[in-house]
């Protein structure tokens, strides 16, 4: 029958260490985790059994120092995880912002049909009048619609991280193109003149290739490009390179052709009417959406890859530490056995054994958690890296450690934490008193 | 090697303990195998064995810019090109953009540069004869399940048609394999005749994408790559001529610096594990001091004792590690069968091991050198009374 019992009890154990971090993982809000803190600190401070708890806590604590080396095992293995983890998914994350920022509801992109991006598409000077002249394109002061008929070419240079060639992005833009996103500020030197061979360069794409200063030249297809400014648009069009659309069209021999026409609604809710006019329009074949359903498309499939490769690492790293904190934690109980067993025998219960240990291996794991969300934060926080992009050209973008990621970066650690410190505080409640007073 | 019973049972002397560091060092193993067979599958990419001989001529420009056909004559004149073929990309998309793979329009004699592919000389000769024919490589065939005879459509997203039309239909007419099981990752490709897309498609008609040039004499290439380049000099088309390999590592690494991610990965889990193991090792050590006096009184020498303690550090990373990587090995195999070789996943072969073997006696070095050396130091008279 005892036999049974203590089955049945490890059972209910190795349920528990399933069910809690499974928990713990997907659905604990932060007030919930307030709310159970509270609930247990009320416990420690009113009830027998609490204070009880309280008192073996401190004790265990106390040792801490006693047993630092394999206590440090604990805290470091837990802020490896922690660290990779929100290092990784804050380069996802930061990816899908630049890109989300990019678009807007109320400005919407037109191409020709079935190019899905805009490297891909040609669209002929009349496509881009008619496309100019619908209603729902909002006018300017002086009644002209703000359209913005744009070229997208890539260039290749060199990078400044490696040397290696990689594609950047230039973009011809029309005039109305700095109504169209007002957000674009001049950093350095000065907007260029339409009619010259002058670029404008993100402050992204400075940053990540070379020779892409103000007054610096740069030679395409034999001619050569004078760079007279550097802007900041704060979202993807920093990684890219602008001039003006006929310019660039004539040095890439594209004629009067552009790739896109990006323009400005009369308020968000004209989407569905601008797309039902362009439809009906039999001269036009062309595909059209607001940029921010264009941008946001571009950055689902990258998001989605390192979302999966930053759990999985994450994963495989949690059980390497998981096992790391039983062994430690397995250790701590062997060397309080006799002070554990004198407890029980002037009549402390098994729980608030069982919940001295388990606070004492969560305390620690918290302390890695911070450590690792800490790191992370100070190491990768606005680090800037690029990738190959939807137009076939880097995309500059930031990593972005938000405080969610820091929060699930948190819970990892509370979860691996619990688990590891359950086991142990399991066997130190169950172990026999007789035995544990003999212990050395 | 007679000691190893006794390294075999002072390791396991506390079972649990072992056990979750075993465990420990599995996990960071398995995580090395996985993350090392990425990024070899990116470094393959760029560095495969064949193709040494030949160069790849781009537009200086971009990639995406086109060159002129009448460049063809002009490079196969330079000494020291044996052949001369050229491609154009298509971007074509087979039913979903998520069922992304490379297509594109190749000269006729664009697959006899390739002789680390296989394809049948009457599958060869047909691609040549049939105008709308395609040849697919067999990974992809088998991940669409496609048969020599199939219609396959592709839904252009850069070339329409002349009417418009973004509908473009080939007829399978072959399928290739590579020689080399590690060239499968470029068995994910379609090719059609570049004749075809020069009279159906809208744009670029007179132009190709790059040109590919078989080399005479691979040592001859900067000069012939130099040459080539001289053609187009200061006009209004400049190239840039390259090794395929070093054009292929440029735009690999246009993605990100995949050794760069997997070393910072893996430096954070080799710190964790030495530690971790570190500890193990050290508590393993503190609690056999006695013991070690007494090996020592019968007459271990100090510098047996010192290997004794590196050996089971070093045991102890081996028998992890070496599971982990075998593990890693079966989980890559499987993904690889599941989902074809798209996935850039390489086979878990010598060179990881290698890799992973140098690395656990490495950490099996640093992890027992202090512990070891405890016990070698140790004095018989202290240790055995407990000082």
């Amino acid at each position: 029958m005892g036999g049974l019992l203590r089955k049945l009890g490890s059972a209910t154990t190795l349920a528990v260490a399933v069910i809690v971090p499974i928990l713990l993982l997907t659905a604990l809000p932060w007030w919930l985790l307030l709310a159970l803190i509270g609930a247990l600190a009320g416990w420690m401070a009113v009830t027998r059994t609490g204070r009880q708890a309280w008192s073996v806590t401190q004790v265990g604590i106390a040792t801490i120092p006693q047993r630092l080396g394999s206590s440090s095992v604990v805290v470091v293995g837990i802020a490896g995880v922690v660290g990779v983890l929100v290092a990784l998914l804050a380069m996802g994350a930061g990816f899908e912002t630049t890109l989300r920022e990019t678009g807007t509801d109320d400005t919407a992109i037109v191409m020709r049909a079935g190019a899905q991006t805009e490297l891909n598409s040609v669209l002929d000077h009349d496509t881009a009048a008619l496309v100019s002249q619908a209603p729902q394109v909002l006018k300017s002061a002086q009644g002209r619609p703000i359209a913005s008929p744009e070229l997208v070419v890539v260039a290749s240079l060199a990078k400044k991280s490696n040397g290696l060639d990689a594609n950047v992005e230039i973009r011809g833009i029309g005039e109305r193109a700095w109504d169209l996103r007002p957000n674009v500020q001049i950093v350095a030197g000065r907007r260029f003149v339409p009619g010259l061979r002058e670029l404008i360069a993100g402050k992204g794409a400075s940053g990540q290739f070379k020779n892409l200063d103000v007054g610096s030249t740069l030679k395409l297809n034999g001619q050569v490009w004078t760079i007279v400014g550097e802007f900041d648009s704060g979202d993807s069009h920093n990684s890219e390179l602008w001039g003006d659309t006929d310019v660039v069209g004539s040095t890439y021999r594209r004629g009067s052709s552009t790739t896109s026409i990006n323009l400005r609604l009369t308020d968000a809710g004209a989407f569905d009417a601008l797309k039902a006019t362009l439809a009906s329009d039999p001269r036009l074949k062309v595909d059209v959406s607001t940029t921010r359903e264009y941008y946001n498309k571009q950055s689902e499939n990258l998001a989605q890859i390192i979302r999966v490769l930053g759990t999985t690492v994450a994963t495989i790293m949690a059980i390497g530490a998981l096992f790391g904190a039983l062994n430690t934690m397995y250790a701590a109980v062997a060397t309080r056995a006799r002070e554990i067993a004198t407890l029980r025998a002037i009549g402390f219960r098994g729980l608030p054994v069982i919940v001295s240990v388990l606070l004492e291996t969560m305390l620690l794991a918290t302390l890695g958690g911070v450590l690792g969300a800490a790191l992370a934060w100070a190491i990768f926080h606005n680090y800037t890296a690029s990738t190959l992009g939807a137009n076939f050209s880097q995309v500059v973008f930031a990593f972005d450690v938000s405080p969610a990621l820091l929060w699930s970066g948190l819970k990892w650690a509370l979860a691996i934490g619990f688990v590891g410190g359950l086991f142990p505080a399991v066997r130190a409640a169950r172990l026999p008193v007789t035995a544990g007073l003999r212990e050395l | 090697m007679k000691y190893f019973h006794l390294v075999w049972s002072a390791l396991f002397r506390r079972k649990t303990r072992t056990i979750f560091t075993l465990l420990s060092v599995l996990a960071a193993f398995l995580l090395f195998g996985l993350l090392d067979s990425v990024r070899t599958a990116f470094a393959n990419a760029g560095g495969s064995i064949a193709g040494v001989d030949r160069l790849i001529t781009i537009s200086k420009v971009s990639f995406t810019v086109a060159l002129p056909k009448s460049l063809l004559p002009r490079i196969q004149a330079v000494p020291g090109v044996a052949q001369v073929s050229y491609a154009n990309w298509f971007g074509g998309i087979y039913q979903d953009p998520k069922n992304f793979f490379p297509n594109e329009a190749v000269a006729e004699n664009f697959l006899d540069l390739f002789p680390e592919w296989a394809l049948s000389d009457a599958e060869r000769t047909a691609f040549k004869q049939t105008r709308t024919g395609a040849v697919v490589g067999e990974t992809l065939a088998r991940k669409f399940n496609w048969k020599v005879g199939d219609k396959i459509p592709l839904q252009a997203t850069i070339f329409p048609q002349k009417d418009g039309s973004n509908a473009w239909t080939f007829d399978l007419v072959g399928i290739f394999h590579a020689k080399d099981p590690k060239l499968q990752g470029q068995e994910n490709v379609l090719f059609f005749n570049w004749s075809y897309f020069d009279e159906a498609s809208r744009f670029r008609s007179g132009t190709v994408g790059w040109y590919l040039t078989k080399l005479a004499d691979r040592n001859q290439a900067d000069r012939v790559a130099q040459a080539i380049d001289k053609l187009s000099a200061d006009s209004d088309h400049e190239t840039k001529t390259q090794s395929e390999q070093a054009f292929t590592a440029a735009f690999v690494s246009q993605f990100a610096d995949i050794g760069l991610i997997v070393g910072a990965i893996m430096g954070a889990v080799f710190f964790t594990l030495v530690l971790l193991t570190g500890n193990t090792m050290a508590q393993a050590v503190r609690e056999r001091i006695p013991e070690l006096a007494v090996l020592k009184t019968i007459g271990f020498s100090n510098r047996s004792v010192l290997g004794l303690v590196l050996s089971e550090s070093a045991l102890l990373l081996l028998l992890g590690g070496a599971i982990g990587l075998a593990i890693a090995g079966v989980v890559v195999g499987i993904v690889r069968v599941k989902l074809g070789a798209t996935v850039p996943l390489a086979r878990v072969n010598g060179p990881i091991w290698l890799r992973g073997l140098a690395l656990m006696l490495l950490i099996g070095f640093i992890v027992g050198v202090l512990p070891a050396l405890r016990g070698m130091r140790l004095r018989i008279v202290d240790a055995l009374s407990g000082r």
